[in-house]
């Protein structure tokens, strides 16, 4: 127990959920948290539903103002200017000052910029922030011809349902020659891809931006692509990554990488200054296959967490469990447990299946000996529990497919997709499985599979 | 498409006009006759004499024709209350009544013209909105734009349509006379179904079903990819045409006593009333049936059917009130106050409701086995006040007029004592909960947005928690919403139900509350 003073820089998901737990654990320590974005901690992911009217700003906030008083958290919205490590304060843009005992850096990501001749012109941006969405709800509340998005990956893809929703026509320039080709298989990226052309999204594969074009006015005009085309546009969605948000950090004594340098406690290059959430940089990676930059939401939850039990308890290094992570492309549902790299491996079987009206798929990797690694299903949902215990224990295939009927995590009356997973499954490894029969009740609601 | 939808919505709004004009389309000429015809025998010849003004003058609206009615009758029950000869006092409303049989108009010359050209025109516009505006978007799309609509989000839309309900409500329950040129279009249809006259509450069910049956397309239409919303809604549709409207209309023609199978004490409230214990047991096998259906549901069947699938399977797969808010009311899902404050409000309102309800029913068993002798009359007051109260004003002018203001379950959240006691079995001894999925919640809040009871389904799934809540009706719109696949609707094992502990899988480092 202690009474000093934990300075969070950040109010996202890993700052919150250190300060959360923080408290928890710790009665008596003075807790307060820095933003300039938004003086309560709100839903990053849930951006886009403000845009398409599915939800008001308040309902991103998952914490009544109440809670933080509460839980004498207290919240300071301002923008850090520098921090001096010496004296242990922050100076805030407007001058002000505020000492801490312990910092922790959670100052979360900014979109990736590429140099692109025109990329400061109104009408380009982003989408991370508050601000990014304002912004664009702004630009996009006049008439716009057409909208192009450069980046082929979960943001890029938000940004065009986004767009879609007001009805402004988007091409989706993507470089790699498939849809976030880093993380999905040939035949993922395919289905995903005709989906998005569902929509009547202009997606153009291996194109890349070289330019934005401005008018008279500084706002961009046109994008021109690396087929040489020029793209009349009146908005740009940056969405080809994100880097660390760390640049008022830099030029002082911490060391910096891409993002702050930490180790598997979190600890930074200097004293009583720690990491965490997508700012951190692991010296190494937390864990087989891992990244050095964590830059998901769980992970950044999963950060805080530990870092707050650190403080608490004796200290424990980081160490995430069983890789996990879920997305949404337009109507279709993407989830993934263990490893499933996106190329075909040597010494890893495949099994895949995908239904017949191309919108549900079903992946699984085993090892030589037919231990699952990993999953990764669209379309369809799949249960946490089951599949981080059925890799965790390195079940077969094959009780994989046996049991894959609790692995389901479909509402209730849903067509059992599993049933034909399972028949393809012992057409491809034989083996004893039983495949599940449909109920009479399947039967009578006609459960197309 | 475009075009059928403006169609469908110029059609609906056109019958809504009709609708809302023919009530004004009347006149009125009273005779002794009617008066003797409408009026009971011991009222008969008082009323006769005093209503004596009346006869042969015409009255060009409903609305004269009431004021001069009251003029006359009113004064003569008002002396008597003065002289609290409460006995002799004139209780019965006759007012509807002779409205019903004294007018004239175009509703009652042409009853059918007059139906199909107000409600008929309303049914059709809004099956053809319906189906052209449904468009493509896959369920999971369905609810953009909620807050960008003036109709679904507090606009000016939605206060008129509020204020419309909230107006409708109390004419029919406190000035139904008003209504008596509507009923009369219905009157063939009652006359079909039951062999007898219509009344308001005849014309409501019509509307009430009409209106659960329109909108129950569209939510299969919105949610075709959903076979759990679109079962719930087959059954919610079912219910109310064959269990709330037609089986009593046609008990009524077999000469049984009126009756709603699905009913159940204490939503029904007069379940235990004298006058309902009197005519179950002056009704033959069927009547005893009736009375013993009715306590095996409260004794049995809540608790049993709750065990295994918790409160949904009445209250949004079964229950009458539930249907309209699960159909008509489902563009209004998102309006609920999610704020730990109305939760608080919640747990005393809809359990004080429940309370009266008991203290009331017991009272009125308790003097009716004692012939009356422990509290006389006493418990007549009790019902008025009851019936009033809760049964008119909370469950009526709230509950639905309330769809625009505060979400389409204000009612079945803060007032329903059958959904309280419901509430209690699925919190305490159940088998259903919303399973949380591992650690895959992002905190979005489009579950707790678009929960229609104001539960903060996100506070629980962001903690990788099961949500058991008594006021969870199990519709399924979290897990519909959900970007993330994070939530199901189960019924399972009672242990590890509820996680107290609970614990986001992901995290090997630690282990610990969240």
């Amino acid at each position: 127990m202690s009474t000093r003073h934990f300075v969070i820089i950040g109010n996202g998901v890993s700052g919150i959920t250190f300060a959360r737990h923080l408290r928890k654990g710790d009665a008596q320590a003075r807790i307060t948290v820095i933003s300039g974005e938004s003086p309560y901690f709100f839903s990053r992911t849930a951006l886009m539903y403000v845009y398409m009217g599915q939800m008001k700003w308040e309902h991103t906030q998952p914490y009544e103002p109440h809670f933080w008083k509460k839980n004498r958290i207290d919240l300071k919205q301002a923008w850090v200017k520098t921090v001096d490590f010496e004296t242990k304060s922050l100076v805030f843009e407007s001058g002000e000052t505020l000492n801490y005992d312990s910092l922790v850096l959670a100052t979360g990501s900014k979109p990736a910029f590429f140099g692109w001749p025109g990329q400061q012109l109104k009408g380009v941006q982003g989408l991370y922030s508050k601000q990014d969405l304002e912004t664009m709800e702004a630009i996009t509340s006049q008439p716009i011809e057409r909208a192009v998005i450069v980046g082929g990956g979960l943001i890029g893809i938000e940004l065009a349902e986004m767009l879609t929703y007001k009805k402004i026509p988007v091409t989706f320039l993507v470089r790699e020659n498939r849809f976030w080709e880093q993380v999905l298989p040939e035949s993922e990226a395919d289905l995903v891809q005709k989906h998005i052309r569902d929509h009547a999204i202009d997606l153009r594969l291996e194109t890349e931006m070289k330019e934005i074009l401005s008018d008279s006015n500084g706002n961009a005009r046109a994008v021109v692509t690396s087929a040489g085309e020029e793209i009349s546009c009146g908005f740009v969605g940056i969405a080809t990554g994100v880097t660390p948000n760390v640049d008022f950090l830099k030029n002082s004594s911490l060391a910096i990488g891409k993002g702050v340098k930490i180790n598997s406690y979190f600890e930074s290059s200097l004293p009583d200054v720690y990491a965490i959430g997508d700012c951190a940089e692991f010296e190494n990676p937390p864990g087989p296959g891992r990244r050095t930059i964590e830059q998901v939401w769980y992970s950044g939850r999963m950060h805080g967490e530990t870092l707050a039990y650190n403080f608490c308890n004796t200290p424990v290094t980081y160490q995430p469990g069983v890789w996990f992570n879920s997305a949404k492309f337009f109507a279709i549902e993407y989830q993934t447990y263990g490893w499933v790299s996106p190329e075909p491996m040597d010494g890893v079987q495949d099994f895949f299946w995908a239904h017949r009206d191309g919108k549900v798929s079903f992946r699984m990797r085993l090892d030589q000996e037919g231990k699952v690694l990993g999953v990764l299903n669209l379309g369809f949902r799949l249960r946490h529990e089951f599949f981080d215990r059925a890799i965790r224990e390195k079940w077969f295939g094959e009780k994989v497919m046996q049991e894959l009927g609790k692995g389901v995590f479909d509402p209730e009356f849903y067509a059992p997709y599993y049933q034909e997973i399972q028949a393809a499954f012992q057409r491809q490894f034989g083996g004893a499985i039983v495949p599940s029969k449909k109920s009479f009740f399947q039967k009578l609601l006609g459960s197309s599979q | 498409m475009r075009g059928i939808q403006v169609i469908g919505l110029v059609l609906f709004l056109v019958g809504m006009l009709v609708f809302t004009t023919l009530p004004f389309l009347s006149s009125y000429r009273l005779t002794e006759a009617l008066v003797q015809d409408q009026v009971n025998e011991i009222h008969r010849e008082k009323l006769a004499e005093l209503l004596q003004p009346m006869y042969g003058q015409s009255y060009p609206s409903s609305h004269a024709f009431l004021t001069a009615y009251s003029s006359n009758f009113d004064p003569y029950n008002e002396e008597l209350k003065a002289k609290q000869a409460w006995d002799q006092v004139i209780w019965d409303d006759y007012g509807f009544a002779l409205a019903k049989a004294a007018g004239e108009g175009p509703a009652r010359s042409y009853p059918w013209t007059s139906l199909a050209l107000s409600i008929g025109l309303v049914v059709l516009g809004g099956v053809l909105f319906q189906f052209a505006g449904s468009g493509s978007a896959h369920t999971s799309l369905a609810h953009t734009g909620v807050f960008h609509s003036s109709l679904k989000n507090r606009g000016v839309l939605g206060m008129l349509t509020g204020t419309y309900l909230i107006g409708f409500y109390v004419i029919l329950y406190w000035f139904p006379a008003y209504l008596s040129p509507l009923v009369w279009m219905v009157e063939p249809i009652a006359q079909f179904l039951s062999g007898g006259p219509a009344s308001q509450w005849f014309l409501y069910g019509l509307v009430y079903t009409l209106a659960i049956g329109v909108m129950g397309i569209r939510m299969v239409l919105k949610y075709r990819d959903n076979k759990y919303q679109q079962l719930r809604t087959a059954s919610v549709v079912f219910f109310q045409t064959a269990f709330a409207f037609l089986i009593p209309e046609v008990l009524v023609l077999l000469n049984k006593p009126y009756f709603d199978f699905k009913n159940i004490w204490p939503l029904d409230y007069d379940f235990f009333y004298d006058y309902q214990i009197d005519t179950f047991i002056s009704s033959g096998g069927l009547g005893l049936f009736m009375l013993i259906w009715g306590i095996l549901l409260i004794v049995l069947g809540v608790p049993l059917f709750t065990y295994f699938y918790g409160k949904r399977w009445y209250c949004s797969w079964v229950c009458g009130c539930g249907g309209l808010a699960e159909t008509v009311g489902d563009a209004f899902r998102h309006l609920s106050d999610k704020s730990l404050k109305a939760w608080k409000w919640e747990r005393w309102m809809i359990h004080g409701v429940l309370a009266l309800a008991v203290v009331m029913t017991t009272l009125t068993i308790v003097n009716y086995f004692s012939s009356f002798s422990l509290l006389g009359q006493v418990t007549n007051q009790l019902h008025s006040i009851y019936g009033f109260a809760i049964g008119s004003a909370f469950a009526g002018v709230v509950g639905t007029g309330f769809y625009p203001f505060m979400g389409n379950r204000v009612w079945c959240r803060f007032g329903c004592p059958l959904a309280a006691y419901l509430g209690l079995v699925q919190r305490f001894k159940s088998k259903f909960r919303i399973t949380t999925n591992g650690g895959q919640c992002i905190s979005c809040g489009n579950c707790s947005t678009h929960c229609e009871m104001g539960i903060d389904v996100r506070a629980y799934a962001q903690q990788g928690q099961n949500i058991v809540r008594s006021s969870c009706v199990g519709c399924g719109v979290c897990a519909s919403v959900c970007p993330r696949g994070v939530l199901k609707l189960e019924n399972g094992p009672e242990e590890g139900r509820i996680h107290e502990f609970p614990i986001l899988i992901g995290n090997d480092s630690i282990k610990l509350r969240s």
